[in-house]
């Protein structure tokens, strides 16, 4: 018993420096990329791509590491300490928060690539159960009664605020932009959905996996992904009249990369993802590449072509879509407060 | 009841006067058994069954992955420091609390138990306020280079916050129940203090801490919400075992993710079957330490 | 707690109450207190009109609502089945008893995230038992039912573990008098040995209700998350925080933290009590 205590005691010291050890030794040739939760599999080929790029170009090896999550945890993250030399997050929004509460990237982060920062789009398209048994077609479709849709909560998930978005800029349009109606409409929808989870992809699972849920609205890269990983057979991809041009930014965090020497190498990966091997890639798993010339044709093919509103155009941007939809007590809120 | 039954129920019928009939007796086990086998057993079942939805060799295949072993690591290193540095509060506390009156003892037990009452959220949550970079400490440990959250340190904190009254609470009441005069005659004799502890009393709860120490490994193992709040989630290198299922099971690998969750089921097993071997071959020494709330 | 004769008659006996105590509060004060303090003072530097109106907030009341409301029904559900366990397992003898004793620690073994996606696979509506609750026309998974089963499995080794050896220490000998004296056994058990096991229950209740009030790993798989419906209190920590909504967060992690407290203080409280009035058991 004694030899047990000392030796634990001894043990648990010695591990502690040897983590302490541990988390500084980060400061070699690693980058770490906090990304968001459906960039998995399209940044797993592209971190091999890029570390073969960067070693023939420099002789130097250097390891990609990454981490997913919702966008707005991963920025909390980042915020709170997380030390990521880039960022690769659902929308602009995020990544201005980080800027606004840390000085570890400029305001104009947005202005430092090319398309604002936006290497891929991506849009927001309905997955449906096979032979589409509820015959949606369109947003319209989504709040009539007795149709359940996912989607996740777009206070903790990027991807449920694109779909939130679409969802009010087909309402809008419908309506006539009567905003009282179109509040009312999104309520209408809300009140479809029966399980609200916290990132896009626990929706995807809810969906396609508990089998919850006849639409699942969602990016157009991850329900490409899902007939992928779940078989075509199993769901069907409805496009509707109306969506959004989904535009996921990428940043260096200067601050850290500067910290940890990786400044060269962080901005080199993200030029990457502009090039023709990124953007091959980018359309390889489903997202929209912004230079086509460069990506496969049969990928290109399967993008349809559809009426597509942006963020900056229609909704004056992402900080105020933020201050109007999503804040404490703004319109998302209001859905849910007791009607009583 | 009738006259001649108040008088002679030992003598006419033996078990009748501390026990059920067997018809009850097989009505309540069976719906103790039922109620068990739907909220215990099935989730236990379920996670062996989809591990091995795909066969055997899957399941083995998902062990080689080297996000999987570097999350077996972490979570390895952040037990062999937790589990160690809570035993040997509890320890103390046990020593403290159970062998010396003072004032503030029932306050003193409830700050112990309280992580145990905390939502793991919170006690996530507490270590970012303390240590993010928005937090008090944050400047200053941004300043001097010195990462918490989102690093090991952080795991670790949070794992030894929400395991911490784990072994004092299994080792307080056995030690109160034994008493100090053991240790008192030890004293007389000429025993020293280390000595005493040594030779006297950690014998004696020996069985009670170990289970403690199981308890606590388990739990320092599984813990998902608190880690969660603080380990920014980094494949390879600050996923536990927990986080890599819901990593996994995110990126709809769900025969990894099980695969995952049946080791650690595994070793919720292995922790049972362990003290059951305890219980069984120390009855009389860990039937005190049962003692224990 | 009780005073042991044999340290009240010599306080000073044993050595080493310094040192034990002192290096207790040192892990104590940083493992749990400074944390926890940085938390209230984060959470009193909103100011006291900004905490109360995230305190009364309507979502922050339905959230506390649910998470104590599931908590207690819980509780209440493992206090009358973590008694009818403890008892079968304590007074029967039968094939099984020991493994069915092990496994009702597998609970406080089992990581709450496994259990938790193990337990939406089984409760949702395509699972097994799911499909059955769904053919009856109800739905257990994503609705605050699926979190009082989630909360079931977290909280029946509290009180099974608080009741077994209460009931262990239970005489026989009061049982045969009340028997002689003509008590039905119905009668001997709820009116002579029950009683003995009341302190006990309760503070295995008490436990189980505290641990599903902020049980987050296994519910969050399984509840829904549909605001003022199926939206735990810890689940609300959690989105405050995504929100960088950080005195949110604190506000109700507080709330959590003050109920938490005073239960537990009363556990110990009913625990010391029972001490005194039933001996040292």
């Amino acid at each position: 018993m004694r030899l047990l205590t000392r030796r634990s005691l001894a043990l648990g010291t010695a591990a502690l420096f040897l983590s302490v050890g541990a988390a500084q030794a980060l400061a070699d040739r690693t980058l770490l990329n906090v990304s968001y939760d459906p960039t998995r599999e399209f940044y797993k080929e592209f971190n091999a791509a890029f570390a073969a790029d960067w070693k023939a170009k420099t002789g130097e090896a250097v390891t990609i590491e990454q981490s997913h999550g919702g966008s707005g945890k991963q920025a909390r993250a980042v915020i709170d300490g997380l030390q990521a030399d880039v960022v690769t997050l659902a929308l602009a929004g995020d990544i201005d928060q980080i800027a606004s509460k840390t000085d570890k990237l400029p305001k104009d982060w947005a202005s430092k690539l090319p398309h604002n920062s936006a290497p891929y789009t991506s849009t927001i398209v309905f997955l449906v159960r096979k032979g589409n048994p509820k015959a949606i077609k369109d947003w319209g479709d989504l709040v009539k009664e007795g149709v359940q849709v996912i989607t996740p909560n777009p206070k903790t998930s990027g991807g449920a605020r694109w779909n939130y978005l679409a969802a009010w800029a087909y309402a809008a349009k419908q309506l006539g932009g009567d905003e009282a109606k179109t509040k009312e409409w999104i309520a209408d929808l809300y009140r479809n959905v029966p399980v609200l989870d916290t990132g896009a992809r626990g929706s995807t699972t809810t969906f396609a996996q508990r089998g919850i849920g006849d639409v699942l609205i969602s990016w157009e890269n991850e329900a490409f992904l899902v007939q992928k990983e779940f078989g075509a057979d199993n769901f069907d991809i409805v496009v509707p009249s109306l969506s959004i041009l989904a535009e996921p930014p990428v940043a260096v965090v200067e601050g850290n990369a500067k910290a940890k020497g990786n400044l060269d190498v962080a901005e080199a990966y993200l030029k990457f993802l502009y090039s023709p091997e990124g953007q091959k890639l980018a359309a390889k798993n489903f997202f929209r590449p912004v230079d086509p010339a460069s990506a496969d044709p049969a990928d290109l093919a399967r993008f349809p072509k559809l009426e597509l509103v942006s963020i900056d155009k229609d909704f004056g941007g992402w900080a105020k879509a933020q201050k109007d939809f999503f804040a404490d007590g703004a319109i998302f809120d209001q859905i849910y407060r007791p009607t009583n | 009841m009738a006259m001649s039954d108040r008088v002679l129920p030992l003598a006419h019928h033996p078990e009748r006067a501390t026990t059920e009939t067997a018809t009850t007796k097989v009505i309540l086990i069976a719906i103790a058994v039922l109620f068990l086998a739907a909220i215990l057993f099935l989730p236990l079942v379920t996670v062996f069954i989809e591990a091995l939805r795909k066969g055997w060799g899957t399941l083995f295949e998902s062990f080689s992955d080297p996000d999987t072993l570097a999350a077996i690591r972490l979570t390895l290193l952040v037990a062999a420091i937790a589990v160690p540095f809570n035993a040997v509060v509890g320890l103390a506390a046990s020593w403290a609390i159970a062998k010396f009156e003072f004032k503030g003892k029932n306050l003193l037990l409830t700050l112990i138990d309280l992580p145990f009452s905390i939502s793991p959220v919170i006690s996530g949550l507490v270590y970012v306020l303390l240590f993010g970079a928005q937090g008090w400490l944050g400047p200053w440990l941004v300043a001097h280079d010195i990462q918490i959250i989102f690093a090991v340190p952080g795991i670790v904190l949070a794992t030894v916050l929400v395991t911490f009254p784990f072994v004092a609470r299994e080792l307080i009441p056995l030690m109160q129940s034994q008493g100090t005069s053991e240790e008192e005659a030890a004293l007389m004799l000429g025993a020293s203090g280390w000595y005493t502890f040594l030779h006297v009393t950690l014998p004696n709860v020996k069985w009670a801490l170990l289970y403690g120490v199981l308890l606590c490994n388990a739990r320092a193992m599984g813990e998902f919400g608190a880690v969660s709040v603080v380990s920014g989630h980094i494949r390879g290198l600050t996923n536990t075992m927990p986080l890599h299922i819901e990593i996994l099971y995110n990126e709809y690998n769900f025969v990894g993710a099980f695969a995952v969750a049946s080791l650690l089921a595994g070793l919720a097993l292995f922790t049972l079957l362990a003290k059951t071997f305890l219980e069984w071959r120390f009855a009389g020494e860990l039937a005190a330490s049962a003692r224990r709330h | 707690m009780t005073f042991l004769p044999s340290s009240l008659r010599q306080p000073s006996a044993l050595p080493g109450f310094g040192l034990a105590l002192g290096f207790t509060l040192a892990a104590l004060s940083i493992i749990v207190l400074i944390p926890l303090a940085a938390l209230v003072l984060r959470a009193a530097s909103i100011g006291p009109a900004e905490f109360l109106k995230i305190a009364t907030d309507p979502r922050t009341i339905a959230a506390l609502r649910l998470s104590f409301g599931t908590a207690l029904v819980a509780a209440l559900i493992n206090t009358v089945f973590g008694l009818l366990i403890a008892w079968v397992l304590v007074r029967y003898r039968f094939p099984g008893r020991r493994i069915i004793d092990a496994a009702v620690d597998l609970p406080f073994a089992l990581p709450t995230a496994v259990a938790g996606i193990a337990m939406a696979a089984i409760y949702a509506p395509n699972g097994p038992i799911g499909s059955v609750a769904q053919s009856l026309g109800f739905k257990i998974a994503y609705t605050p039912l699926g979190i009082v089963v989630a909360l079931v499995f977290i909280g029946l080794p509290f009180v099974v573990r608080t009741v077994q050896p209460i009931l262990e220490e239970v005489e026989t000998d009061i049982e045969e008098a009340s028997a002689l004296l003509g008590a039905s056994r119905l009668r001997t058990v709820f009116q002579v040995v029950l009683p003995h096991v009341y302190p006990a229950l309760l503070t295995g209740f008490a436990l189980a209700f505290a641990r599903g009030v902020g049980e987050y790993g296994s519910v969050i798989f399984i509840a829904g998350n549909i605001p003022l419906v199926s939206e735990i209190a810890p689940l609300l920590i959690v989105i405050k925080l995504e929100e960088f909504d950080y005195g949110g967060a604190t506000v109700i992690a507080t709330l959590m933290l003050a109920i938490s407290f005073a239960m537990l203080f009363l556990i110990n409280a009913i625990q010391g009590w029972s001490r005194k009035k039933y001996g040292n058991v």
